[in-house]
């Protein structure tokens, strides 16, 4: 089972990233081998659609599980079209991802099973 | 001759300039558009009776669940992101839509059709004065306005905002389209300038006015369209926008005093030279000096 986690940099020390779309990186980590991976999020810097693009890029990577602090409505059809089981990371704790994932794997997080917010498009800050 | 009206700060009297040149002109072959599609206000001191009304918006792309391979061009040639290939699913996400046509085109399994997502009306109609009236209405909720008024100037082009009391064989021809732009320095404000004679810059001699003049005055000089200024409620403020008028070249075409009879009529939906029929002259002076700058910019 590959997890998909949005970080501020890329190891498993770093921080999480509260928003799906917008993280800097994400790490792909594998449950069964233990073994990680950092990828740079393409939809960082996007003009919009970013929860969609960075969808489309951790399912390329085969991750079935996203762990993170929201998920905007596109972000939620895009990954629920794929398949993608959704968690809800606390955002008022400053965690990392190992930390993060002994959470998970604790079965201490929540399934989401709607978007947690009403979309950022169209927000003042696009322009 | 097309006049576009703008400003760059909201509130200055594009729409008090615009309807009241058109009124103060041959009505019977000028035409107003009101390109302010998020927040109409023209149509206030024209009264049309609307004779047209159409729905408009972009193409958004449909997919054929049956010919599509899932080959994921769409999605690789979207700088929107508004469409997805996610495992086995195709997902379409109009408000990200520009309904530029590019996953159509690029799609090798022709599985991609396109259908109209509606994002206002435009409509048209005649005035009691004889001035021909078109604008466009943004749907609430929209987030974009620019195909609406690219809508709105192409329908005017092609013959749709036609009156329908003329003949049909009559081929129309307007002398002058005014197009009220709206305010702003952003795209639908682009757009409604875009393919103008002449930019017609309303603006107030204020620091906020001179702000905004600025950036308004950059964006028309990078579309290369000839531009005055009308500075409204002259006698307020300061003399930093006639300064900048002088410093850049700007010529100074009109000046509305601040005038609280003016200010009450306006209020009423009276247009500017129905409460002070004597600027019908000062607007027909307007209308030559614009028609002179243009020759000479032609030359």
């Amino acid at each position: 089972m590959k997890i998909a986690i949005p970080t501020e940099t890329d190891n498993l020390d770093s921080l999480f990233h509260p928003r799906f779309g917008r993280a800097v990186s994400f790490i792909i980590f594998d449950t069964e081998t233990e073994e990680w991976e950092a990828f740079p999020n393409p939809a960082c810097n996007s003009h919009g659609g970013a929860g969609v693009q960075a969808a489309q890029f951790i399912t390329k990577h085969g991750a079935q599980v996203v762990i993170s602090g929201d998920f905007g409505p596109k972000a939620y059809n895009a990954l629920a079209a794929g398949g993608v089981q959704m968690f809800l990371a606390p955002v008022d704790e400053t965690l990392s991802i190992r930390e993060l994932l002994a959470r998970y794997q604790q079965g201490q997080l929540n399934q989401v099973s709607a978007p947690t917010n009403p979309g950022h498009h169209g927000s003042p800050s696009q322009g | 001759m097309r006049i576009a009206v703008a400003s760059g700060k909201g509130g200055t009297g594009k729409t008090t300039v615009a309807t009241s040149l058109a009124l103060s002109l041959d009505t019977t072959r000028t035409m107003v558009l009101d390109c302010d599609v998020e927040a109409p206000n023209a149509h206030l001191f024209l009264n049309p009776t609307f004779e047209r009304r159409e729905e408009v918006g972009i193409l958004i792309p449909q997919v054929d669940g049956g010919r599509c391979s899932l080959c994921g061009r769409c999605a690789e040639v979207c700088q929107f992101h508004a469409i997805a290939v996610i495992g086995q699913n195709i997902l379409v996400f109009p408000e990200l839509c520009h309904g530029c046509g590019s996953c159509t085109l690029n799609c090798p399994e022709q599985a991609i059709s396109e259908q109209l997502d509606v994002l206002g009306i435009i409509e048209a109609g005649p005035t009691p004065t004889g001035v021909y009236f078109a604008r466009g209405v943004m749907k609430v909720g929209e987030p974009m306005a620019v195909p609406i008024i690219r809508e709105l100037k192409r329908w005017d082009i092609e013959g749709g905002a036609t009156s329908l009391s003329r003949q049909q064989d009559e081929t129309y021809d307007w002398e002058t389209i005014i197009l009220d732009a709206p305010p702003g320095t952003s795209c639908p404000v682009v757009e409604s300038v875009h393919g103008a004679d002449f930019v017609a810059l309303v603006t107030e001699p204020t620091p906020f006015g001179l702000h905004d003049l600025r950036l308004m005055v950059e964006v028309v000089h990078e579309l290369d369209i000839p531009v005055g200024v009308v500075i409204n409620r002259d006698g307020i403020g300061d003399a930093e926008v006639d300064k900048f008028c002088a410093e850049a070249d700007l010529p100074v075409l009109m000046r509305i005093p601040l005038d609280r009879s003016i200010g009450a009529g306006i209020a009423q939906g009276k247009p500017l030279v129905a409460i002070r029929p004597e600027y019908t002259d000062h607007f027909r002076d307007l209308y030559r000096r614009i028609l002179d700058i243009v020759q000479e910019a032609e030359l």
